[in-house]
C-alpha cells in the first residue's frame, strides 16, 4: 500500500499542478494577446479590472460561465454540444508527456519532472492533436449555418494539410536524435561542441535549422494562428466554425486552441532549443535539485518566448488567402520537409563515413 | 511498459470531467430567455434561406484523401528515421532504399500537381 502510495501520489500531485498551470496560463495568455495587441497599435488595452487588467481573465471566465446557453433550434444538438469538448479533451491530452524539467530528489526519492514518460513521445502528441480536427468539424457540421460548415471545412482541410507538413518537418530531427522519446531527445542536447574560442549549446535548432524553419510554419497553421487563421476569417465567414457557439461552449474552442499553442511551444522548446537546459549552468555547480528548478525555469521562459512569438506574428504579417495556404503547405512545406528529411539522413551518412 | 500511460489515463478523465462539468455549469448558471430570432442561424440578420448542408467542393474531398494517402507514407519515415543512427555503418544502403520509396511517393505527387488537384482558384 505504501509502495503503490509512494509511486502515484507524485503523478497526481504532477498531474493536477500541470493542469492549474496550463489553465491559467491559458487564461493568463488572453489577457497577454490583447494587452501586447494593445501596445503594438498603440492602445492600452484592458485596464480596469484589477491593476494592469490582472483580473480581466477571471472576470472573463466568469462572465462566460453565466451567460446564456444558446442552443438554435436548427443544429443537431448531440454533436453541437459535444463538438467544443472533443477539442478541448485533446489539447488537455497533448502536453503531459512533454518533460518540463530534469529530476527532483525529494527525500531520497527521484522524481521526473514530467507526467507521463511515454515511449512514443512524438507520435503520441501527433496521435492526440490529429483527434481535435473531430471537433473542429463537427462544430461546423452540427451547427446547420453556412458560414459554420465553410469555416469547419477550411479550417480541416487546413489542419490536415499541415498535420503532414508538421510530421515530416520532425523526421529529420529524429534523424539527428534517433529516438521518439522526448526525455531522451532533451538529454542528448545538453552539453556542448567546442568550436575554437566559441562554445555553442547542442540545440537541435544547429543541426536542423531548416526543420526548424518547417515545424515554425506547420505549427502556426496547426493553430490556426495568424497568418493562417482562415478558419476564422471573420471577414468573409463571420466566426467560421464556431459563429452559432456562444457562453462556455464558445470559451472551451478558445482554450483549446489556446492550449494547443502551448503545447507547440513547449514542443518547439523540447525538440529545438534543448528543452531545461541552460547553457553553462553545469559549470555553476548547483546541487541537484536547484538545477532542476532553474531548468524549469528556463523551460518555461523559452516557451514563453514562443508564445509572444505567436502574438508578435499575429500584428506583423497579414493574413493568407486561402489557396495561398494550401499550395503553401503542398507545394512548398512538403516538398521542403522532403528534402530536409535526405539531405539530413545523407549528411549524418557523410560525416559518420568521412570524420 | 504499460504503466507508462497510466498517467494519461488520469489526465483523460480529469479533462473530460473538466470539459463536462464546464458544459454543464454554463447551461445550470446561464439564463434562458429564448427567442425565435435568437435560436435561428446567423446569416448577418437576414431570415436564412434554406438548409446549410448542400454541396460542397470536391476539393475539400480530395485534400482528404490525399491526406490519408501522404500521411500514412509519412509514418513509415518514422520507424526507418529512428533505426537510423544505429545502423549508420549501413547508412548508404538504408538511404538509398528510403530515397526509392520517396521516390515511388514523389512519382504520385508530381502526377497529381500536373493534374491540377493542388490548384484552388
Amino acid at each position: 500500500m505504501m509502495a503503490w502510495a509512494m509511486e502515484w501520489v507524485p503523478v497526481l500531485i504532477k498531474i493536477l499542478v500541470a493542469f492549474f498551470v496550463v489553465l491559467t496560463l491559458t487564461a493568463y495568455l488572453t489577457l497577454a494577446e490583447r494587452k501586447f495587441s494593445a501596445y503594438m497599435q498603440d492602445r492600452c488595452g484592458p485596464n480596469r479590472t484589477g491593476p494592469f487588467g490582472l483580473l480581466q481573465p477571471l472576470a472573463d471566465g466568469i462572465k462566460f460561465i453565466f451567460k446564456e446557453d444558446v442552443i438554435p433550434t436548427e443544429v443537431h444538438r448531440t454533436y453541437y454540444v459535444l463538438a467544443p469538448a472533443l477539442l478541448l479533451v485533446p489539447a488537455l491530452l497533448g502536453y503531459i508527456v512533454i518533460p518540463f524539467g530534469d529530476t527532483l530528489i525529494v527525500a531520497g526519492r527521484t522524481i521526473p519532472l514530467q507526467i507521463a514518460d511515454v515511449d512514443l513521445g512524438i507520435l503520441y502528441i501527433f496521435a492526440i492533436a490529429g483527434l481535435s480536427v473531430y471537433g473542429l468539424f463537427m462544430a461546423g457540421w452540427a451547427s446547420n449555418n453556412k458560414y459554420s460548415l465553410l469555416g469547419g471545412l477550411r479550417s480541416s482541410a487546413q489542419m490536415v494539410s499541415y498535420e503532414l507538413t508538421l510530421g515530416l518537418s520532425l523526421v529529420g530531427a529524429l534523424l539527428v536524435f534517433g529516438t521518439s522519446n522526448l526525455r531522451d531527445i532533451v538529454h542528448l542536447q545538453t552539453g556542448h561542441w567546442d568550436l575554437g574560442p566559441l562554445s555553442i549549446p547542442k540545440w537541435g535548432i544547429f543541426l536542423q535549422p531548416l526543420g526548424f524553419l518547417l515545424f515554425l510554419v506547420s505549427a502556426f497553421a496547426e493553430s490556426n494562428r495568424l497568418p493562417f487563421d482562415l478558419p476564422e476569417a471573420e471577414n468573409e465567414l463571420v466566426g467560421g466554425y464556431h459563429t452559432e457557439y456562444g457562453s462556455m461552449k464558445f470559451a472551451m474552442f478558445f482554450m483549446g486552441e489556446y492550449i494547443g499553442m502551448i503545447t507547440m511551444s513547449a514542443l518547439a522548446t523540447t525538440f529545438f532549443f534543448g528543452g531545461w537546459h541552460v547553457p553553462g549552468l553545469a559549470a555553476l555547480n548547483l546541487s541537484h535539485n536547484a538545477a532542476a528548478l532553474a531548468g524549469v525555469a528556463a523551460f518555461c521562459l523559452k516557451t514563453g518566448f514562443f508564445l509572444f512569438l505567436f502574438i508578435w506574428v499575429r500584428w506583423t504579417l497579414p493574413r493568407f488567402r486561402y489557396d495561398q495556404l494550401m499550395s503553401l503547405s503542398w507545394k512548398g512545406v512538403f516538398p521542403a520537409a522532403m528534402l530536409n528529411v535526405f539531405l539530413t539522413g545523407f549528411c549524418l551518412y557523410a560525416f559518420h563515413r568521412f570524420m | 511498459m504499460r504503466s507508462q500511460y497510466i498517467p494519461v489515463l488520469i489526465q483523460l478523465a480529469l479533462a473530460a470531467g473538466f470539459a463536462g462539468s464546464l458544459l454543464v455549469l454554463t447551461h445550470l448558471f446561464g439564463p434562458s430567455r429564448p427567442a425565435a430570432a435568437k435560436l435561428s442561424p446567423f446569416e448577418c440578420g437576414v431570415d436564412p434561406v434554406d438548409q446549410a448542408h448542400h454541396r460542397f467542393s470536391v476539393k475539400f474531398y480530395l485534400v482528404a484523401m490525399l491526406f490519408i494517402l501522404f500521411d500514412i507514407e509519412a509514418i513509415f519515415f518514422y520507424p526507418w528515421a529512428l533505426i537510423f543512427k544505429g545502423a549508420i555503418s549501413s547508412g548508404l544502403f538504408l538511404l538509398i532504399e528510403m530515397g526509392t520509396f520517396a521516390l515511388v511517393l514523389l512519382a504520385g505527387f508530381f502526377y497529381i500537381w500536373r493534374k491540377g488537384v493542388l490548384e484552388w482558384a
